[in-house]
């Protein structure tokens, strides 16, 4: 298929904010920082992922979304975990 | 059809890139979060909602990916704030003295 602009507009703004996301996770701080980053950052790539399953016109890329989401959720809530600490 | 699609795409992307932008603008951990979520979530669902206008056939999966989006974002960033002020970072004040919290000095 061939997007048209308002398309074209839409994923360099996905891509603009990945790329922000990514400057977070480089110059933050501390690791709350890079995690909250990570935590942004997964739901961009999901919808990413989701755009370029339009971009190719296969639908087997929503499957690798929504497999991304999850496993994005999983490792965002140990991380959370490991950050709290060792409190019983 | 397209056009509102198109026009959906492109609000969700927008609202992606300003809480992305508000990740890196925001001088707190806490105000980071909020940005973070609330508007990249609205923008994940506004790209979701414009991608089935543009696809009426991946209506179901659409709606499992924007159901789960909903679902597990602030599930995530409440557990992250949680862990945070558990784990001792305090929140960000305007007009704090420097030496009081020079740990948060951003």
């Amino acid at each position: 298929m061939k997007p048209n602009l308002l398309e074209i507009a839409a994923f360099t703004l996905l891509g603009a904010a990945l790329l922000l996301g990514l400057l977070r996770m480089v110059l933050g701080p501390k690791a709350p920082d890079r995690v909250v980053a990570a935590d942004t950052l997964s739901v961009i790539t999901a919808i990413s992922i989701v755009a370029l399953a339009y971009v190719t016109q296969n639908p087997l890329y929503l499957d690798v979304a929504l497999v991304y989401a999850v496993l994005a959720f999983v490792a965002i809530v140990a991380i959370a975990r490991a950050v709290e600490g060792n409190r019983s | 059809m397209r056009v509102v699609g198109d026009t959906l795409l492109v609000i969700g992307a927008l609202f992606a890139f300003l809480g992305a932008l508000g990740l890196v603008r925001m001088p707190d951990v806490y105000t980071r979060i909020q940005a973070g979520t609330k508007a990249v979530t609205l923008g994940a669902l506004a790209f979701l909602l414009g991608l089935g206008f543009l696809h009426p056939g991946w209506w179901a999966k659409l709606t499992c990916i924007a159901g789960f989006i909903l679902f597990t974002s602030p599930v995530s960033s409440s557990t992250i704030a949680r862990a945070l002020y558990i784990s001792g970072v305090r929140p960000w004040q305007a007009r704090s003295t420097p030496a009081a919290d020079s740990d948060l000095d951003r």
